[in-house]
C-alpha cells in the first residue's frame, strides 16, 4: 500500500486518540460538547479516508452518517439539553486531571502492547486501527468512570461508539446494515438518556451522580 | 583556509541570533498592538531600550551578593551559546557537533537555575515567589521538552540538531502523527518557558501572578539589559528549534555556497515572521491562566510528549 496513504490514515486515527485526551481534559460543558463534535468529525474523516484507500464506497455512507448524526445532530441536541438543564455555564469539578491523563496514557500503552502482538498476521492498517480503536474505547470508559456529571458520562459513552466504528472500518468491510442500526441505536440511546437526565434532575434537582449515592443507601 | 571560512560562517550565525532577537520581540509586540487596535511601539524599540539600559548606572541592593552580580552575565552567555548552536540558516557549522538537543536543554536549565538563584539572592518576597514559581514551571516543562526531544531523536536517529534537520528533510519520513504531537507539545513548552500569555504576561510589572518579571525586579542598568537580551534570545531560540526540526526546508547544506546561505537566510526570516505573527495572534485571543492551572497546561504538554513517543512504536511496524 502507498506509504503516504497509510500515513494519512495513521494521522487520522492518532488524531482521534488525541481528541479523546482533549475530552478528558475539558471541564466546561459547552467545550466538552464541542470537543465531542470534533471527535465525531475526526472519525468521519478517518472513515472517509479508509473508504478511499480500501476502494469501499459503502464506507462513505458510514462516514456521512457519522458526520451528520454524531458531529451535527447529537452535539446540537446535547447543547439544547445542557442549556435546558441550566448547566451550560458550570465548570465541572474534575478531580486530578493530571492523574486521569496519566491513567489514560497507561491505557494507550496497554492497548498498543496488547493489540500489536495479538494481530501479528493482520495488515499494518488493521493492526494500527485496532490498537488506536482500543485506546479510544478505553479512554471513553475512563471518562465514564472519572466524571461525576451525567452529561459527561453520556459523552464518554458516545466516544466509545466512535472507537468501535474506527475498529470496524479498519477490519475491512463492516456490513452497512450493522452501521445503520448502530447509528440508530445511538440516536435512540441519546433520546432515552436525554429523558433520563431530565427525570434525574426533576427528582434530585441535580445531574451530579454523586448526589444519588445517599438515595441508594450508601455512605458517601 | 577552509576552516577560517567555516569559523566565519559560525561567527556570522552567532552575530545573527544576537542581532535578530530584539527585532523578533519588537515584531511580536507590534503585531499584538495592531491586533488590539493600537499603534504600538516602533519595531526597533527593544534595541533602543537595550542601548539606554546599557548606559544607565547599576543600582544594587544592600543585601545583594556576588551571585546577584554574576548571574546576568552567566544567563546571557549560556542563552546566547544555546541560541547560536541551533541551526538557523545553515546546518552543519563548526560547532554543530555540540549542537545536541539535550545540551541545549541543559544550557537553558543552567540559565534558569542562575535566574532563580538571583531572584532569591536579594531576599525580597517578590523575587522569592517568582523563583519558586519558575521552578514549579521548570519541573514540568523540562520533562515535557525532553520527551519531545526523545521522540524527535528516535525518529531521526540522532540528538544532534543538524542531523535531525537533515533526516526530517528526507522524503522517507512521511506524515507522522508523532511529529504533530511533538510540535504541539514543544509549542506549549515554548510558550511556558518564554513567559508568554496563558502562563505569564510579558507586558506587565504589576500583577501578583507574574513569574519572570518578579525575579528580575531588582535588576537595573546593564544587568537588566543583559537579562532582557537573554529573554529575547530565548524566544528566538525556541522559534529556531521549532523551525529547524518541524519546518526544516530551506536550511543550507553544510558546505553550500553563499547563494544557498542567502536562500537559507531568507527562509529563516520568513519562518521567524510567520512564527511571530502566530504567537501574537495566539496571545491576543487567549486569556491568562490562574497559577494553579499551570500544572494542567504543562501536564498536557508532557502527556503529548509521552503520547508522541508511544505512538512511534505503532507507526509502520512492518
Amino acid at each position: 500500500m502507498d506509504p503516504l496513504a497509510l500515513d494519512i490514515a495513521h494521522l487520522f486515527a492518532g488524531g482521534l486518540v488525541l481528541v479523546s485526551f482533549m475530552l478528558l481534559y475539558q471541564d466546561r460543558m459547552t467545550g466538552l460538547v464541542n470537543t465531542f463534535a470534533l471527535h465525531a468529525l475526526v472519525v468521519s474523516l478517518s472513515v472517509a479516508w479508509q473508504a478511499n484507500i480500501q476502494q469501499a464506497p459503502h464506507l462513505y455512507i458510514t462516514a456521512t452518517i457519522a458526520l451528520v448524526v454524531k458531529a451535527i445532530v447529537i452535539p446540537l441536541a446535547l447543547h439544547r439539553i445542557i442549556v435546558r438543564l441550566g448547566i451550560h455555564r458550570t465548570i465541572e469539578p474534575v478531580v486530578g486531571i493530571g492523574l486521569t491523563m496519566l491513567a489514560g496514557l497507561g491505557l494507550v500503552a496497554l492497548s498498543i502492547m496488547v493489540m500489536l502482538p495479538v494481530t501479528a498476521q493482520a495488515g499494518t492498517l488493521a493492526r494500527e486501527d485496532l490498537a488506536f480503536a482500543l485506546s479510544v474505547i478505553l479512554l471513553g470508559l475512563l471518562m465514564m468512570v472519572s466524571r461525576r456529571n451525567a452529561v459527561s458520562q453520556v459523552i464518554g459513552f458516545l466516544s466509545i461508539e466512535n472507537g468501535l466504528i474506527l475498529a470496524a472500518t479498519g477490519a475491512k468491510g463492516m456490513p452497512l446494515v450493522v452501521e445503520i442500526s448502530v447509528a440508530f441505536s445511538i440516536l435512540v440511546a441519546l433520546i432515552v438518556i436525554g429523558i433520563f437526565l431530565f427525570r434525574i434532575r426533576e427528582r434530585f434537582e441535580t445531574v451530579d451522580i454523586h448526589e444519588l449515592h445517599e438515595h441508594r443507601g450508601e455512605q458517601p | 583556509m577552509a576552516i577560517a571560512l567555516e569559523l566565519l560562517v559560525q561567527a556570522a550565525q552567532l552575530a545573527l541570533v544576537l542581532a535578530l532577537a530584539p527585532l523578533l520581540t519588537g515584531y511580536v509586540r507590534k503585531v499584538k498592538a495592531r491586533l488590539l487596535g493600537r499603534q504600538g511601539p516602533p519595531l526597533l524599540q527593544p534595541y533602543r531600550d537595550l542601548y539606554r539600559l546599557l548606559r544607565k548606572e547599576v543600582v544594587l541592593a544592600h543585601t545583594a551578593s556576588w551571585v546577584f552580580r554574576a548571574a546576568p552575565y552567566l544567563i546571557f552567555a549560556t542563552t546566547w551559546v544555546a541560541a547560536a548552536l541551533v541551526p538557523t540558516f545553515a546546518a552543519g557549522l563548526v560547532f554543530s557537533n555540540a549542537a545536541d538537543m539535550i545540551a541545549i536543554v541543559a544550557l537553558l536549565g543552567a540559565a534558569r537555575f542562575m535566574l532563580a538563584l538571583a531572584g532569591l539572592d536579594v531576599g525580597t518576597s517578590f523575587g522569592g515567589i517568582g523563583s519558586s514559581r519558575e521552578m514549579m514551571i521548570a519541573s514540568l516543562a523540562e520533562p515535557a521538552m525532553l520527551m519531545v526531544v526523545f521522540t524527535v531523536s528516535l525518529l531521526a536517529g540522532s540528538t544532534q540538531l543538524s542531523s535531525i534537520a537533515a533526516a526530517l528533510q528526507a522524503p522517507g519520513i512521511g506524515l507522522r502523527v508523532s511529529l504533530a504531537l511533538a510540535l504541539v507539545g514543544l509549542t506549549m513548552v515554548a510558550i511556558a518557558e518564554n513567559g508568554r500569555i496563558p502562563i505569564d504576561n510579558p507586558a506587565t510589572h504589576l500583577e501578583l501572578t507574574m513569574v519572570h518579571e518578579a525575579m528580575v525586579l531588582e535588576y537595573s542598568g546593564r544587568h537588566l539589559a543583559l537579562i532582557e537580551a537573554a529573554s529575547h534570545l530565548k524566544l528566538l531560540l525556541y522559534v529556531s528549534v521549532i523551525g529547524c526540526v518541524f519546518v526544516p526546508w530551506g536550511i543550507a547544506a553544510p558546505s553550500a555556497g553563499p547563494l544557498a546561505f542567502l536562500v537559507g537566510l531568507a527562509a529563516y526570516l520568513a519562518k521567524l515572521a510567520a512564527a511571530g505573527f502566530l504567537l501574537a495572534v495566539f496571545e491576543s485571543v487567549i486569556a491568562k491562566m490562574r497559577v494553579f492551572r499551570y500544572s494542567d497546561f504543562l501536564g498536557a504538554a508532557l502527556m503529548l510528549g509521552f503520547l508522541a513517543a508511544l505512538l512511534l512504536f505503532v507507526s509502520r511496524v512492518t
